[in-house]
């Protein structure tokens, strides 16, 4: 009897720390990454304009060259997706590839009811669930709002890339950690834009200081029906998209 | 080194449907990270198996007592070898202690390990043998001797009153462990259930799932040790033993059935955004790991088998042979199928585009850290370690005891002190 009750004790304080423990886990990372506190000084976003973006997929090539991102088709810091929606309801996607023959051709198929292209990146999440998962802290937010990481220190467990809802990550071959978009921070941080931004012939991206009150940035806010990539994991991303279709994950 | 994933990845761009995200063709926890659940899960359930001897009384299981805990042990053991083997950069695990991040579950894995091995296991151990330990570095001569003595940690008193601290000791350390095998396992399955992102794992009921489908695997494995190990050594199987462990098999994977069956109803009636995605997942890519192994051969046929022989040996006192083969066969099965839920929840959650569009496919290696062999060799070695802990710890006559309800006596020679009683 003795024992059972000890027993029941235990368990019931293991039940409670656990739950306590539980909620530390849940708590910590969105106070520690608050996203109200930097809305003093810099925090950094980016815009899509769907619209605009004609598939021609200069930024992936500029991405990979300005990054050392590797050629091969199973790395992107950044890509374009190609929708296709058919009359009978049928969705076809594809992403495109970095040359012009991979771009299936659509336009003259009558059962094509509207048909666009998507430039996908890193989101910079508020929230970010890659932060919360990184078991040494390699994966970091930056005070201006950008989510890095740091390769001298990740252990290459992939849980991030697992965490990431948008597939914004990939294991680099070479220096087997994790990688991804970084709005190009070297070059930012020193007042430039990042590589995709400069080269895109139509601007369909843009990218600059969300709390700025007179930018492209603030501007492209303020014209625009804005959406959000996957809005109800509560990731708060940071690439805002004008004229994003429902069909668009 | 970079060629060669290149060259694999080519080779399963042909076999992706419909789209996924170009960074996701990459499946980046392989047949590594199915092997660690498992081995955790082995841990949890042979140590719940030894609990049901100390915490809950029942005497029938005796003879697994000493058993299930080196079983335990050398899975234990063996636990963090495929994680480390799996990163990027095991040399620079050690971050993990020095500068863990207390929003990341992972980090927690060396925490929790560490606990679980010296604050549960090595010290359970410790007291079951501490007195035969005593006895054996008196009795023998030679290297053994030594061993023994050193294991005992030089301590020689086996005065009633140690005795009784023992038995104080063992309770204690039972009562912390239950509460330590869960959070062992469980956190296993929240490594998995708290990824938001992934709707394969994103639930809360994982963490539950995996830890009664430890218990159904801890046990089930102790019992096969137990019916290949005993007429090894020229025992004699203990049937009365068998059957209630059996027995407490049995409800464990009606648990662990129920509840997977729950998620899978939840999932379906909800049926959410990803459902499309997840079914053509299941009906194509796992319907011979899911549908096949994990449930029918690993949970409706054992517990048809089972089922058969509880009914048949009371109307008709079923032969014991024949009973002892049905038992053997049933859980030899759900080994297999709980080693394939480990698959479906590792691989399965990669296989599906997080766009819901689309599924890749898993390609095994055959040589390689990520490949088959190296597998096979995780797999093993607990055996291997088992095989030398049971030469140096030797359970024998416990495991020769009759357990059937009476208080266990030692062998003579060796000592001629109780079995620590429950
Ligand atoms: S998009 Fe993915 S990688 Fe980028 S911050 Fe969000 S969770 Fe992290
Ligand atoms: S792969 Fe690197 S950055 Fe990602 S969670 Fe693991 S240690 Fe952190």
């Amino acid at each position: 009897m003795d024992g059972r009750r000890k027993f029941l004790r235990n368990a019931l304080a293991f039940l409670v720390s656990g739950s306590a423990l539980g909620g530390v886990l849940k708590i910590l990372p969105s106070s520690a990454l608050a996203k109200e506190a930097s809305r003093t000084g810099k925090w950094y976003g980016f815009g899509v304009s769907v619209d605009k973006c004609i598939g021609c997929t200069r930024c992936v090539e500029a991405c990979k060259t300005e990054n050392d991102v590797p050629k091969e088709p199973f790395y992107f810091r950044t890509w374009v997706e190609r929708y296709i929606i058919r009359k009978d309801g049928e969705v076809i996607v594809k992403a495109v590839e970095t040359k012009p023959e991979g771009v299936p051709e659509s336009a003259s198929d009558r059962e094509v009811l509207r048909s666009f292209f998507v430039p996908k990146l890193c989101n910079q999440c508020a929230d970010p669930p890659c932060v919360q998962v990184c078991p040494v802290g390699a994966t970091f937010q930056t005070k201006d709002g950008v989510v890095l990481v740091n390769e001298k220190t990740c252990i290459g467990c992939r849980y991030c890339i697992q965490a990431c809802p948008y597939g914004a990550r990939y294991l680099h071959p070479e220096t087997r950690t994790a990688d991804k978009c970084t709005f190009c921070y070297h070059r930012v941080s020193q007042g430039l834009l990042p590589a995709c931004v400069e080269v895109c012939p139509t601007q369909a991206r843009i990218f600059g200081d969300l709390n700025s009150g007179a930018s492209v940035m603030a501007r492209f806010r303020r014209m625009n029906k804005i959406h959000v990539l996957k809005p109800a994991l509560n990731t708060e991303p940071k690439v805002y998209y004008a004229g994003l279709d429902g069909e668009v994950r | 080194m970079t060629n060669e994933i290149f060259k694999s990845l080519s080779e399963i761009l042909p076999q992706i449907t419909g789209f996924i995200y170009p960074n996701e063709i990459e499946i980046h926890w392989g047949m590594l990270i199915v092997v660690y659940p498992y081995i955790t899960g082995v841990v949890a359930g042979a140590f719940i198996l030894a609990s049901l001897v100390k915490v809950f009384n029942v005497k029938e299981v005796q003879p697994l007592y000493r058993l299930s805990l080196l079983t335990a042990l050398s899975y234990l053991l063996v636990a963090p070898l495929p994680l480390l083997s799996h990163l990027g950069h095991p040399e620079r695990s050690y971050e993990m202690f020095l500068t863990p991040q207390p929003s990341s579950a992972m980090a927690m894995f060396g925490f929790v390990y560490a606990w679980y091995l010296m604050a549960v296991l090595l010290l359970e151990i410790w007291f079951v043998y501490r007195t035969d330990l005593i006895a054996w570095a008196e009795s023998e001569s030679g290297p053994m001797k030594w061993i023994h003595k050193v294991l005992s940690l030089f301590s020689k008193d086996r005065s009633e009153g140690a005795l009784a601290f023992d038995h104080k000791a063992l309770k204690t350390i039972t009562i912390v462990g239950i509460p330590s095998a869960f959070l062992l396992h469980g956190y296993v399955g929240f490594i998995f259930g708290s990824i938001k992102a992934n709707p394969w794992w994103s639930s809360v009921l994982i963490p539950i799932v995996f830890l009664f489908s430890a218990i159904v695997s801890g046990v089930a494995l102790v019992i096969l040790l137990y019916m290949v190990i005993t007429p090894l050594t020229g025992g004699k199987i203990n049937m009365k033993c068998v059957d209630k462990a059996v027995d407490f098999l049995f409800y464990a994977v009606i648990v662990d059935f129920s509840l997977e069956l729950v998620d899978f109803i939840h999932r379906v009636y909800q049926s959410e955004e990803e459902i499309k995605i997840l079914s053509e997942m299941v009906m194509n890519k796992l319907f011979m790991s899911l549908v096949i192994i994990q449930v029918l051969l690993g949970m409706i046929l054992p517990l048809g088998i089972i089922s058969v022989t509880k009914i048949f040996k009371r109307r008709f006192s079923l032969n014991e042979d024949l009973r002892k083969m049905l038992y053997f066969i049933s859980v030899l099965l759900i080994q297999f199928g709980i080693f394939a839920t480990r698959w479906n929840v590792v691989i399965g959650g990669q296989m599906f585009s997080k766009s819901f569009r689309g599924l890749t496919t898993y390609k095994m290696e055959i040589g390689g850290i990520e490949g088959l062999l190296y597998a096979l060799v995780l797999l093993v070695l607990p055996i291997v370690i088992l095989t030398v802990l049971l030469k140096i710890l030797p359970p024998w006559k416990e495991m020769k005891g009759e357990g059937n309800g009476k208080e266990l006596t030692g062998e003579a020679p060796l000592g001629g002190m109780h079995a620590p009683e429950a």
